[in-house]
């Protein structure tokens, strides 16, 4: 039970009045969003896997390092790991070089002082107090501290919820980058799915102390038995590659497992990857070519579908025309449903009105 | 004015006595203090309490209890026995043992607190850098209660060097010993000295107004500049 590139983890016990049953593997590679409601126990998870609680029963080990398990118990300052707060709780008494530098070993080798600054824009706050920053730069200096401390694993507990709508806009993009620039495993807690679908690649979904489901983002969002795919804002991440530029209309050509999009975009070089998100309820279904403005209309195979509510119907798409391709979620009301004669297994038209671009070089 | 030449003696003893116990105090108070802001004990309330029962105590009898514990038959005359004394009472060192007991909630309470009202964020965030729990508590613990720190150290000290009471029961009134400020004080009032009194009194309440002047100056800029 310790693999080497994985992270094995399980806890049970009571902690307060709160019942904790949690257990996962995932790869110890890429983002591992940890998503559920508040109050579900994705904190209580995260702080067992850094040794800041100990229920009785858990075993913890990463990428072949047991941290617990029975009598074993490494405290958390003898773990290899970076925590990021979601309040920033960074060191008042220290300056923000202070701070960066007090977890930084000496003879630091994997990410340095001036890559640290450079990702994180840190340069102009160097020799701030932190009462000094605004929201948003406490977040990243908090960031940047535990990225120096040279971790192994990236503990983020809702970083971004302590802040408003533009430090999110700023911080985001620094994540995106984060993820792109360092090979460093990360889990990532949120009760946000906007956060998740940008960041992701592996996603535990957690309900009142339980594992719901782990595995790759794509396949959860897809999957009608989850809550996920039945939810108002249910959504699907593809990984895309820029196969085209259209300077003219301002389109880029993306193309994903058996079929291609037509995106609004700035320039971007062919061959450079993106994540495309598309809402279940921006794909309706044809069955039969017609004339329209939707740009994007690709053959796929309907693999399985379920009402979502009295009036709506979920459907799993899987592209091309075997359906074996990328996995689409299409909400259609059940009159249209009826009226076409849908069924599972039926190949149908997907006419895709809206395809959002996200930042993340996937 | 033919001051009595002699009176710089019970100040200079007085500094002397608060700055040693000062010191003790900070030594004791702080492990003290970390462990009555951080345990979870179900008995930690009785500590407190007992080591905050100088605050009203009368003085003189908690100097009466000094006197038995350090005279010859209890333990305080056990441990001078170990270097060839009979007893702590009517020693310096005796009021040094009476003033850290009686200025010690002074000094506990206001580092309790600010240990409290750091919370357990600081020691974890520490934590999660590789800090061992001896390095936070003196790279992030300490600093963080610096102004708790100042304040025990400031009303410590004063507290010592005013003290009568305990002084009496336990110190008696030997010159360059235990003769300290209040005690002069009250020794020169008895025989008919009063511009000595008048200007050690005086003095004290110049001493007494610095002390709590320049504490609240000292939270102000703290308040400031964690905010």
């Amino acid at each position: 039970m310790t693999a080497p590139g994985r992270i094995e983890v399980a806890f049970r016990g009571t902690v307060g009045r709160f019942s904790l049953d949690a257990g996962f593997d995932v790869p110890a590679a890429g983002v591992t969003a940890i998503f559920g409601p508040s109050g579900c126990g994705k904190t209580t998870v995260l702080r067992c896997i850094a040794g800041l609680q100990r229920v009785a029963d858990g075993t913890c080990a990463v990428d072949g390092a047991v941290w617990q398990n029975g009598a074993i118990f490494q405290p958390p300052y003898q773990r290899p790991i970076g925590y990021v707060f979601q309040e920033a709780s960074l060191f008042a008494h220290l300056s923000v070089r202070g701070n960066l530098l007090y977890g930084a070993p000496k003879d630091a080798k994997g990410q340095s002082f001036d890559e640290v600054i450079t990702l994180l824009g840190l340069a102009p706050l160097l020799d701030r107090a932190p009462h000094n920053l605004s929201g948003g730069e406490r977040q990243r200096v908090a960031i940047g501290r535990a990225l120096l401390s040279q971790p192994r694993l990236l503990l983020m507990d809702e970083p971004l919820s302590a802040l408003d709508r533009q430090s999110k806009d700023e911080i985001l993009p620094f994540l995106e980058r984060l993820h792109a620039t360092l090979a460093l495993p990360v889990i990532y807690v949120s009760h946000d799915m906007a956060e998740v679908e940008r960041l992701a690649d592996h996603l535990v979904l957690m309900a009142a102390g339980r594992v719901l489901a782990s595995g790759r983002l794509a396949a959860l969002q897809s999957d009608i038995s989850l809550p996920l795919a039945q939810g108002r804002e249910a959504a699907v991440s593809l990984e895309a590659v820029a196969e085209s530029y259209d300077a003219a209309d301002g389109l880029a050509k993306f193309s994903v497992d058996e079929g291609a999009f037509q995106v609004p975009s700035p320039p971007i070089a062919v061959g450079e990857r993106r994540r495309l998100r598309i809402l279940a309820g921006n794909v309706s279904l044809a069955t039969s070519p017609q004339r329209s403005t939707i740009l994007n209309v690709l053959p796929a195979r309907i693999l399985s579908a379920s009402e979502s509510s009295l009036h709506e119907v979920t459907a799993v798409l899987g592209l091309g025309q075997d359906g074996n391709g990328a996995r689409l979620l299409a909400r259609i009301t059940r009159r249209s449903w009826n009226l076409l004669g849908l069924s599972e297994g039926m190949p149908v038209l997907a006419q895709v009105k809206g395809v959002a671009l996200t930042d993340r070089q996937a | 004015m033919g001051l009595s030449p002699d009176i710089w003696q019970p100040i200079a003893l007085s500094i002397e006595l608060a700055i040693v116990s000062t010191l003790l105090l900070l030594l004791i108070a702080t492990p003290l203090a970390w462990w009555l802001a951080r345990s979870s004990c179900w008995w930690k309330e009785g500590i407190a309490t007992f080591v905050a029962i100088p605050l009203v105590l009368p003085p003189t009898v908690l100097g009466f209890y000094l006197l038995v514990a350090l005279g010859p038959h209890g333990p305080g005359g056990w441990l001078a026995g170990l270097w060839g004394g009979r007893t702590l009472a009517f020693t310096f060192e005796g009021l040094v043992i009476g003033s850290v007991l009686y200025s010690m909630p002074f000094m506990v309470q206001p580092i309790r607190n600010a240990f409290e009202a750091m919370g357990d964020r600081p020691m974890e965030v520490a934590a999660t850098l590789r800090a061992s729990p001896w390095r936070a508590f003196w790279t992030v613990a300490v600093p963080m209660a610096r102004p708790g720190f100042l304040t025990g150290a400031v009303l410590g000290f004063a507290h010592t060097i005013g003290e009568f009471g305990v002084v009496l029961m336990i110190g008696g009134n030997i010159p360059g010993k235990t003769k300290v400020l209040s005690v002069a004080i009250f020794d020169y009032v008895e025989t008919d000295q009063w511009a000595e009194a008048h200007l050690l009194a005086g003095g004290m309440v110049v001493f007494s107004f610095a002390v709590i002047l320049s504490m609240r100056l000292i939270e102000k800029r703290f308040a400031r500049g964690t905010q």
